[in-house]
This record gives structure tokens, sequence and C-alpha cells, in this order.
């Protein structure tokens, strides 16, 4: 199979001398199209900074990400940029909505950023706001929605630039476990498909049902990957 | 407008409270800048008033004199021999003093008397009552229609009064360009009256005015003024030296400069502020947008533009409400000193610029330092 992403040998210390710490370890993966990986660990065992990593977000000190043939940390920081809003969507932890914009101006700014135009930018997103259930939202400042439903809209922002690969770090963190669940199934029937990888890091256990894959992590090293319950 | 800049313009209008609190700080900065300013530049215009109204080229005076008021008289021979200077056309006597009139109702009042040559009138003011040639008749004088004629009374043609014992009577009523700083009343008669009626000193020209043939001559002129021991200077020159009085010889200069500068810090500390707070608060937001794909170019010009798109909206408002200010203030105050110029509105808009440059440059570094990692590690 097509690996949507490859991780050779990947390590990131902070510090130097006596106080250098590894936050990622010598760390080899693949994650491939069509799958829903997930990253686990205890705190501080390294997930937030792979994803960080492979994402092209944060430079690793040695090793590849290879991305659509691309070792993407040999590029320029705005061609990397531009590699992150045309590749990658992101689902923060806190999602990151602007509470000033509607709606759909929030879910429009990759569009934006891809300088496209703004009527057509402001309907495509209305689009994907239709797709995970908020049509009806489009004009509602975030701060006027529930946590699972600003939770959605940063899953539209994420997908409206149809981007290969979906990141989600701690998707389910604040919200309770009906709605996570309800989050995660809208992910998996709706927004993974044949051509997306979706990384996702998360403590909680209970949405582990989801995955196709599961790397744990402990001290910034892969201590295993096993096959998910949705395998 | 493009997409991103559309973008930072509804983050900066939305959030209302933070930026009503921007645009008052901005307003009140340009509106105390600006209020300064003209004020400072309606006293420089009102103290140069009898040069601006009697538009002589070149003005021949002892080099002591430092303004018009304080003229100190020159000898007659001075007149003769800057009559007889290459590139003179003519040269004509100009007498300014101050005197007491008494009005018909008994009360006295101060006058600035202006005594034009008996010969040529050079530098009289334009009639808009009675006729220029009255002003040869006997006790004959001019008053200038101004803010100040209140004080004499309103008089008209014919109205008499008292000067020094001498009985005067107004023949014309004149419009001049500029009143004059002091809040005094301005009368015209000719040259020979008025040394005639104010008491004088040995020498009585206090200043001589002078036609040049053209102004390739002046330089000539001046230098053999300045032979003689005076000094010629244009009408420009006469005005700066006048300017430069008040400006660093009276402390009315620094005092305003002072309040400028005052009112810049507070505007800059206001605005500052608030925009630094704004961007403080949007900051992770900015670093969420770093984290999608934007460029830090692309920040950047959604910060320089939120700064400049509110420092231009300040502008305007604070320029808006100093000019109601000051047409009320000279609707109810006739001889209100204030003259809104375009050098003072530039140096508003220039300080406004320092403002939202300095502002924008904090919130900048800040969002440029902001890594999209930290965003993930919350």
């Amino acid at each position: 199979m097509n690996p949507a992403i490859s991780a050779n040998e990947l390590a990131k210390w902070f510090g130097e001398g006596d106080l250098k710490t590894y936050a990622v370890n010598d760390v080899t993966f693949e994650a491939y199209f069509g799958e829903i990986l997930f990253i686990v660990g205890p705190s501080g065992s390294g997930k937030t900074t792979l994803l960080s990593i492979v994402s092209g977000i944060l430079r690793p000190n040695s090793g590849t990400v290879v991305i659509d043939n691309v070792d993407i940390w040999k590029l320029e920081p705005d061609q990397i940029a531009q590699f992150r809003l045309n590749k990658v969507g992101f689902v923060f932890q806190d999602y990151h909505l602007f509470p000033r914009l509607t709606t759909a101006e929030n879910v429009a700014i990759p569009l934006i950023l891809m300088k496209k135009d703004w009527d057509e930018s402001i309907r495509e997103a209305t689009r994907y706001l239709e797709i995970v259930g908020l049509g009806n939202k489009v004009q509602l400042p975030p701060v006027k929605l529930s946590g699972g439903e600003q939770q959605r809209v940063a899953i539209a922002r994420a997908l409206v630039s149809q981007p290969d690969i979906l990141i989600f770090d701690e998707p389910t963190a604040s919200l309770d476990g009906d709605t996570g669940r309800r989050v995660m199934e809208f992910v998996k029937t709706n927004v993974l498909n044949d051509k997306r990888c979706i990384l996702i890091v998360t403590h909680d256990s209970r949405i582990f049902e989801y995955a196709d894959r599961i790397m744990k992590m402990e001290d910034g090293r892969v201590v295993g990957i096993e096959k998910g319950a949705s395998h | 407008m493009k997409g991103i800049l559309r973008i930072a313009f509804k983050l900066l209008v939305n959030d209302k409270g933070k930026y009503a609190a921007l645009l008052v700080g901005i307003t009140f900065a340009v509106f105390l800048m600006v209020q300064m300013t003209s004020i400072f530049s309606g006293i420089l215009m009102k103290s140069s008033s009898t040069v601006i109204n009697l538009g002589a080229q070149v003005w021949v005076m002892d080099p002591a004199v430092n303004n018009v008021a304080s003229s100190i008289p020159m000898p007659d021979y001075v007149l003769d021999t800057v009559r007889s200077i290459d590139g003179v056309k003519y040269a004509v006597p100009l007498y300014s003093g101050a005197a007491l009139v008494k009005l018909r109702n008994g009360i006295f009042q101060s006058v600035t008397v202006v005594g034009l040559d008996d010969n040529s009138l050079f530098g009289h003011p334009e009639l808009v009552e009675g006729k220029i040639e009255d002003i040869y008749a006997e006790n004959a004088f001019i008053v200038v229609e101004d803010a100040e004629i209140r004080k004499l009374g309103y008089p008209t043609v014919g109205t008499d009064f008292e000067l020094n014992d001498h009985r005067g009577v107004i023949v014309g009523i004149a419009r001049v360009a500029a009143s004059g700083l002091f809040g005094i009343p301005t009368l015209y008669t000719t040259y020979s009256k008025a040394i005639q009626y104010i008491p004088s000193t040995r020498f009585t020209i206090s200043y001589i005015l002078v036609e040049p043939k053209s102004s390739d001559a002046i330089p000539h002129i001046q230098q053999q003024v300045k032979r003689l021991g005076y000094e010629a200077l244009t009408k420009d020159e006469f005005m700066q030296k006048i300017a430069n009085y008040y400006k660093y010889q009276t402390g009315l200069g620094t005092n305003i400069l002072i309040m400028t500068v005052v009112s810049f810090l507070v505007g800059f500390s206001v605005s500052g502020q608030t925009f630094y707070t704004f961007i403080l608060e949007n900051l992770e937001k900015f670093g969420a947008l770093k984290a999608i794909g934007a460029k830090g170019s692309e920040l950047v010009y959604m910060i320089l533009f939120q700064a400049m798109f509110t420092a231009m909206i300040g502008y305007g408002l604070g320029v808006g409400l100093c000019t109601l200010i000051i047409t009320i203030a000279k609707l109810r105050i006739p001889d209100y000193s204030a003259n809104i110029t375009y050098t003072t509105l530039g140096f508003a808009f220039f300080m406004v610029l320092i403002i939202a440059g300095i502002s924008s440059y904090i919130g900048i570094r800040k969002v440029l330092k902001i890594e999209p990692f930290d965003i993930f590690r919350g």
C-alpha cells in the first residue's frame, strides 16, 4: 500500500549538553491513505511533538518526513507553510476558532489563505458546514455553538481545503463521552476516504475503537503499533 | 479587498469594545495635537498680522526688533539712504505704535495706530465703507472692522473720539487679511498725522517699507542696509523672525511642544496598549493561522492593515472633532486664535503614523515569535 506519510529515524531534542532531553527519539513509521492512525501514550511521551514534526510545524533535529514523494523538511519555510495549507488539515484541541468571525468565515480561512475569492470561499465553507450538519448556523459566531458543534466547525475548517492528511489533536478532550463518540463516528463515516490519512493524538481510550492502527509511544520512542478495533 | 485583509478588518471591527478604545485613543491624540498646533499656528499668524496686511516685500528695521509691536524708531536719514540704494523702486516710512483713545462714553481703550506714507498710502487696507482719500482730512482715521471693533463701540463713519487730547474722526471702515494677536483695535491714518497725535521719541520711523525693482535686487538691498547698521528682511523672513521670537523667547513654543508631546504620549499609550492587548488576545488564533498555512508576511499585512485602518479613522475623527470645536469657538469668540493649516494636519498625520507604526511593530514582533507548535502544546 502507498504510504501517505513516511517518517524515518526522526529525532527531536530540546536543550544541549547535560540538559539535552529527547522529545522524539529514533521514530520510524508509515501512515497510509484510508486509515485512521492513533498516536497514544502518557503525557510527555512525545506524541504531540511527533505530530508537529510530521505535519510540517516543528523541524526535527534529524530524520526525514516524506509526503507525496517530497521530504518536507528540505523545503523553505514559506514552502512548508504552503505545503501545510494544501496538504494538511488541522483540528486543534481547543479548536482555535475566531470568536469575532462567523462559523462560515472561520471555515473559509484556509481557502482565503489560498487566495480564493471571498464569496466563493464562503459558499464552499457553507457547503462543508452543511456536510458536518451545521448548515443552519453559518452566520453564528462560534461562541454561540456547543462544544460538539465547535468541534465540527473545526473539522469543517480542516476539510474545506480537501487535504490529504488530517491531524486531530486530542479531539475529544473537551467533549463528553457521547459527543466525543458522535464526532468520531462522523469522522470515520464522512471524513475518512481512500485518499485521506487521519492521524489522531489522544489519551481518550473510549475512542480507541475507531482506530485502524494504534501507535504507542513512551519516552519519545514508539514502543508498539497494533491494529485497532476498527481494522 | 484581499481576503486576508477582510479577515483582519472583521477581527478588528467586530471586537467593538477594543476597536472603540483604539479609536478613542487615536482620536483624542489627534484632536489634542491638531488643537495645540492650530492654536500655535493661529498665534503665529496673528503675531505677523501687520506684516501680512501691509504686504510690503522688504521691511527695514533695527536689528533688535523681534516682533512688529516692539519697533525701534529709526532716524530719517535711513529712509533717504535706503531710497538711494540700487534696486530700490521706492521706499516709504511706516509708523506703528500704541495709543489710548477716549470714546464718547468716556471709556479709554488701547489701540494700535498705523501711520501710512502720506504720499503713496502704501499698504492701505481695503475699505468697505468710506473713501481712502478721506484719510487726508483733518483728524481722519480709518478703523479696521475685525473682532476688536466692538471694543470701540462699533464706530461708523463720522464717529469721533479723543486721542491724546486731539479729536479723531472715523472716515472709513476697512477690512484686513489678519487681525492682531493682542485683542487691540487698529486705526489707520497718515504717517504725519500719527507722529503729530502720538507722543514720539526723537526718531519716528518704525519701519521702512521697500519695493524692490525685482526680487533679484533684494540681496543687494539687504547687504547695503546691513552696512548702515540696520536690517532688511523680506516679508517671509520677518514673519519667520517673529515666529522664532514667540517660539523660542516667550516659552510659548516650548509649552505647545510639551503639550503636543503629552498628547502624543497619551494617545500612544491608550491606543498602543489597547492594540497590544488586542494582539495578545488573538495571539493563539494567529498561531493557529500560522499552523494552517498563513505565511509570516500575511500576518504582518493583517496587523499593519488593522493598525493603519484604525489610525486613519481615528485621524479623520480627530481632525473633524478639532475643526468642529475651533469653528464653534470662532463663532462664539471672534478673536479666538486657532488656524488649522496643511502643516498642522501633516504633522498630526505623521505622528499618527508613528503611533500606528510602533503599535503594530510591537504586535508584529509578538505574532512572528509565536510558533505553531505552541498551539499544539497549548
